[in-house]
C-alpha cells in the first residue's frame, strides 16, 4: 500500500515541498525526496540551500517560512515548517547524487566580528553544514588546495544507506582476547613502498589485511577518520618550506562522515561510494578475524575559539553547542581552542546518536575517545561526580557491546587514570602503564613494585572499582610521542621539522638512547637498541589487561626523534614498508609474541589475580621471584622482576593452560635467576631470550625448545626471558 | 546515455553508451529488466561507459540479482580501469562474473 504523506502540499519557486518530520535529523531519503531536519533552540530564521555538487553558487534557497503556493491549486499560502526547535522540511524530486545542502540561520545579536567574544554567532550570510551530514564534500581529494574563496567549505552530502553487509556483524571478541594495532589511515600506506593500488586510503588497508594476519593483530584502531580538513591551519614551515598540515585528524569537522579524502573513491564526489568503500575495508576485515576500533574526537571541532571560522554549530546555536565563559569566549579544556558542550542534553543527544549510527551503520566494534575527562565535565567545566554522558554510552542498547576506551585525561589538568567513571563497562588508556615501563625499561631503580602492578593489569588502579585487567589498555607507545625505535634512540624529542621552536610535544618521555643521540654507526648501540625494542614488545605481551601497539613499531619505524608528528604528511610519518626486510628479525620477534600471547590463555585473565591458589594445583595464580625463585627483591636499588603464572589458574582456572615464568632483568650486566620448580610432568621450555641473537631470540609457539638446566637461568643484562612450562 | 540491444549466438548483448548514475540508472534499468527472464543469458559490454555512480552500482547489483534468481548468467565485459578499481573499493565487483572483452565474454557464456 502506498503512503498518503508521499505528495506534496506546497511549492517553492517549481520546488514542491511538505512539512517534515522532526526526527531523525539530518537529510533522510524518504519516498519521493528528501527530509531535511535541523535543530536550533536560538535560531529565529533559517533557509535551505541547495547546490548543484561542487558549483559556486546555489540552485536554490529555500525558507522553512514564508509564503509558498499551494501544490493543489498554486494559490499564495503563508506557511512555516518547524516544530518546536526543529526547522524540518521534505522537498521532492531531488537527485540525491548530484545535490549539496547547506542551511542559512539568523537569531539575536547575529554577526559578532570575529575574535569578538558573544553568546550567539548567527550569520546568515554564511551557509552552514548540518551536523548530522553522513557525507560531506569540499575536501574529497586528499591535500587538494581548496578554493579559499569558496562560499561553502564543508559541503553536506546525502548517502544512500542500503550497503550489503552479507550477514556481517561486529566481532564481540573478549576483550582481554584483543590485540590492537593502532594506525593513521594515510600513514600505513602512502609511503611508495606499500605497494598498494591507491595509497593512503581505506581501499589500500584492505589490500593489506594478509600483513595484518601475519602479524597476527585482531583489532585496527584507526585514528580520526571523522572528516576534518587537513588544511585547518595549514601553513608553511619557514626553514624547509614544507607545507604543515593538520595530518592527524583530531579536529572534527563532521561527526557523522568519514573522512572522503581517506576514500580511494572519494574523487567521484559521490558520498555513498565512499561509505561503501569504508563498510568494504570493515567487511573484509571482519572476515579476517580483526575488529575495527574508531579514534574518536567529541571534547572539540575544528570551529577553534572566536577567531575560528563558522563552519556548522557555531552559526547554528553557539551556546548549545560549545562551553562558553559568561562573557561569551570559548573555554579551551581540549587546548584547541573551543570545547563541545557535551553535557547539554542536545549534544549529549548528538554524540549518541552518531555512535549509535557508526555501531549499526558501520558495524564498528569500538571507540577509544580522545581527551575524555573532558566528557565528564559540566557547561561550565566542573568535572561531574556522575556524568550524563558517560553513562548514557555504557548503558546505551545499541552500543551494549562496544568497546568504550576512554583517554582518561583532558588538558585542562583533569586526570583520570584509575578514576574514570566506568559504569562497569569503560576500560581506560594506561598512562600509568605507558610512564612505568618505559622507566623500567630504560633502566631506572626501585621500579619492581610498580611493574608488579603494570603487570598485572593495573589492580593498584582498577581492581577497587572490581574493573578487572580490561579496564588497562596497555601501551608503551602511541600516536602521541615517540615511536617504539625513537624511544630507545633519543633522549630528547626533536620537534624542529614542527616549526614551534621545538616547544610542542610533551618532555616527559622516559626515553634513553643507548648511548649516542639519533641514528648510530656504532654495531652495539643498534644491538642494544634492537633488544630494546624486543623487551619493550615482550613486556607489553605477557602483561595483564589489553595490549597495544602502535603501527610500525613492529619494523623499527623512526620518526626522527619527532614525538608530536601531527602535522607532516611526509615520510617523517609514512610507514615505510622496505624496513619489513631490513628488520625482518624484529617483526618475526614481535609475531611470536602476539602468536605466545594468543596460544596462551593464562596471559589474558578477566579477573584480577587473587596470589592465592584456588584450584589446588600446589601454585598461586600468580607468584613473584627474583633471582632466587620464591624470593622477590622489591628494594628500591632493584632493576629486575620475575613472575610464574599457574596455567591450572587460566581464565579463573576454567581453562587448562601451561605455567609461564617470565625474567625481566633491566640491570646492565647478567644476573642468574634460579628457576621455580614445577609440578613433576612438566619441563620449562624457552620462548623467548632477548640477550640471545635471532633467530634463538623467539620461538614459534609449539616450538619451544627444552631448556638443559631445569634449575636456574643466567639472563644477560637488559634482558627478557620468557619460559613455558608443559 | 544510449542502449543497444542485440542477440549474438542466443546472448543478448547491451551496449551502454555514457555514464551511469542517478539520472540514467532508472532509464538503463527500464530498458535491460525485461530481458532477464528465465535462463536468460545477458552480456552487458560497458567499454563505453566512463562513469558509474554509487546509483549505477546498485542498478547494476538489482540486475544480478533478478538474473541469478531467475536461473540467468549475466556477465560484464569491457569495464574501464577505473570503473573497476571503483567497483573493487566498494565492494561490487566480487559479486558480479566479468571479462575483459567481449569475444571472452560471449566465449564464457556458451
Amino acid at each position: 500500500m502506498e503512503r498518503i504523506d508521499i505528495y506534496p502540499t506546497h511549492i517553492y519557486e517549481g520546488y514542491k515541498l511538505r512539512p517534515g518530520r522532526a526526527y531523525p535529523f539530518g537529510a533522510t531519503l524518504v519516498p519521493g525526496g528528501v527530509n531535511f531536519s535541523i535543530f536550533s533552540r536560538h535560531a529565529s530564521y533559517c533557509v535551505l540551500v541547495l547546490f548543484e555538487k561542487g558549483s559556486a553558487s546555489p540552485l536554490i534557497e529555500i525558507p522553512f517560512r514564508g509564503m509558498f503556493q499551494k501544490a493543489e491549486s498554486n494559490e499564495p499560502v503563508w506557511g512555516e515548517f518547524r516544530i518546536g526547535n526543529v526547522f524540518c522540511m521534505t522537498v521532492f524530486d531531488l537527485d540525491y547524487e548530484s545535490i549539496e545542502y547547506g542551511f542559512r540561520m539568523d537569531g539575536p545579536y547575529s554577526k559578532v566580528e570575529r575574535g569578538q567574544p558573544g553568546q550567539h554567532r548567527f550569520d546568515p550570510s554564511k551557509i552552514l553544514m548540518d551536523p548530522y551530514a553522513k557525507a560531506i564534500g569540499g575536501r574529497e581529494v586528499w591535500g587538494h588546495p581548496p578554493d579559499w574563496n569558496d562560499c561553502y567549505h564543508h559541503r553536506s552530502r546525502l548517502v544512500y544507506d542500503d550497503f550489503d553487509w552479507e550477514g556481517d556483524r561486529p566481532l564481540e571478541i573478549p576483550l582481554e582476547d584483543l590485540v590492537i594495532y593502532e594506525m593513521h589511515v594515510r600513514s600505513f600506506t602512502r609511503h611508495p613502498s606499500a605497494g598498494v593500488k591507491h595509497p593512503g586510503t581505506f581501499a589500500a588497508i584492505r589490500e593489506k589485511i594478509p600483513y595484518l594476519k601475519e602479524l597476527g593483530v585482531n583489532c585496527i584502531e584507526l585514528m580520526p577518520i571523522y572528516e576534518f580538513d587537513e588544511f585547518e591551519n595549514s601553513r608553511i614551515h619557514p626553514d624547509t618550506g614544507e607545507l604543515l598540515m593538520n595530518y592527524w585528524g583530531y579536529s572534527t569537522v563532521g561527526f557523522f562522515a568519514p573522512k572522503a579524502g581517506y576514500a580511494a573513491t572519494g574523487k567521484s564526489k559521490d558520498g555513498t561510494q565512499v561509505a561503501d568503500e569504508l563498510k568494504t575495508l570493515i567487511k573484509e576485515l571482519h572476515k579476517n578475524g580483526i575488529e575495527v576500533m574508531l579514534d574518536v574526537v567529541f571534547n572539540h571541532t575544528a570551529e577553534g575559539n572566536e577567531y575560528g571560522p563558522i563552519i556548522s554549530f557555531r552559526g547554528i546555536d553557539n551556546v548549545t553547542y560549545y562551553m562558553l565563559t559568561p562573557e561569551g569566549y570559548y573555554y579551551n579544556f581540549s587546548g584547541t581552542g573551543n570545547t563541545l558542550n557535551c553535557n547539554n542534553p542536545i549534544v549529549r543527544n548528538m554524540v549518541l546518536e552518531c555512535l549509535r549510527y557508526w555501531a549499526a551503520e558501520y558495524h564498528i566494534d569500538g571507540f577509544r575517545f580522545d581527551l575524555a575527562a573532558i566528557l565528564g565535565r559540566d557547561p561550565w567545566g566542573a568535572p561531574l561526580p556522575n556524568p550524563p554522558l558517560l553513562e548514557a554510552l555504557a548503558f546505551d542498547p545499541i552500543l551494549g557491546k562496544c568497546k568504550l576506551i576512554a583517554e582518561a585525561w583532558d588538558a585542562g589538568g583533569l586526570y583520570q587514570v584509575g578514576s574514570f567513571p566506568a559504569y562497569g563497562r569503560w576500560a581506560e588508556w594506561n598512562g600509568k602503564y605507558r610512564d612505568d615501563v618505559r622507566k623500567f625499561l630504560k633502566g631506572d631503580m626501585g621500579l619492581a613494585g610498580a611493574m608488579s602492578q603494570r603487570l598485572q593489569g593495573s589492580p593498584d588502579l582498577y581492581a577497587w572499582g572490581n574493573r578487572g585487567p580490561t579496564a588497562s589498555i596497555n601501551f608503551i607507545t602511541c600516536h602521541d610521542g615517540f615511536t617504539l625505535y625513537d624511544l630507545v634512540a633519543y633522549n630528547g624529542k626533536h620537534n624542529e621539522a614542527n616549526g614551534e621552536n621545538n616547544n610542542d610535544g610533551g618532555n616527559d618521555n622516559h626515553s634513553w638512547n643507548c648511548g649516542w643521540e639519533g641514528p648510530s654507526t656504532d654495531p652495539a648501540v643498534n644491538e642494544l637498541r634492537c633488544r630494546q625494542m624486543k623487551n619493550a614488545i615482550a613486556m607489553l605481551m605477557v602483561s595483564q589487561g589489553v595490549p597495544m601497539i602502535l603501527a610500525g613499531d613492529e619494523l623499527a619505524n623512526t620518526q626522527d626523534g619527532n614525538n608530536n608528528a601531527y602535522c607532516h604528511d611526509s615520510e617523517l610519518s609514512w610507514l615505510n614498508w622496505t624496513q619489513l626486510e631490513s628488520n625482518a628479525d624484529l617483526f618475526r620477534f614481535v609475531k611470536n609474541c602476539i602468536a605466545f600471547r594468543m596460544a596462551h590463555p593464562v596471559l589474558r585473565s578477566k579477573t584480577h589475580f587473587t596470589n592465592r591458589d584456588y584450584v589446588g594445583s600446589g601454585y598461586a595464580d600468580i607468584t613473584w621471584h627474583g633471582t632466587q625463585a620464591w624470593n622477590a627483591d622489591w628494594s628500591g636499588t632493584n632493576r629486575s622482576v620475575a613472575f610464574m603464572l599457574c596455567g591450572k589458574h587460566a581464565k579463573g582456572g576454567t581453562v587448562v593452560d601451561n605455567y609461564v615464568y617470565v625474567a625481566m632483568n633491566m640491570y646492565w650486566d647478567t644476573l642468574p635467576f634460579t628457576l621455580p620448580g614445577l609440578p613433576d610432568e612438566l619441563k620449562w621450555h624457552v620462548f623467548v631470550n632477548t640477550g640471545a641473537p635471532s633467530p634463538q631470540d623467539s620461538w614459534q609457539p609449539g616450538s619451544e625448545p627444552l631448556l638443559d638446566d631445569q634449575s636456574r637461568f643466567v639472563v644477560g643484562g637488559r634482558s627478557v626471558v620468557i619460559l613455558v612450562g608443559k | 546515455m544510449e542502449i543497444m540491444i542485440k542477440t549474438i549466438d542466443q546472448v543478448t548483448v547491451v551496449d551502454i553508451t555514457g555514464d551511469i548514475d542517478g539520472k540514467t540508472a532508472p532509464e538503463a534499468q527500464a530498458h535491460i529488466l525485461p530481458l532477464l527472464e528465465p535462463g536468460c543469458k545477458v552480456m552487458l559490454d560497458m567499454s563505453r561507459v566512463d562513469y558509474m555512480s554509487s546509483a549505477g552500482l546498485r542498478m547494476m547489483l538489482s540486475m544480478h540479482r533478478q538474473t541469478a534468481g531467475n536461473q540467468g548468467q549475466l556477465i560484464l565485459v569491457g569495464l574501464s580501469e577505473e570503473i573497476q578499481d571503483t567497483m573493487s573499493a566498494t565492494g561490487f565487483l566480487n559479486f558480479f562474473t566479468i571479462q575483459d572483452t567481449a569475444e571472452a565474454g560471449l566465449a564464457s557464456l556458451k
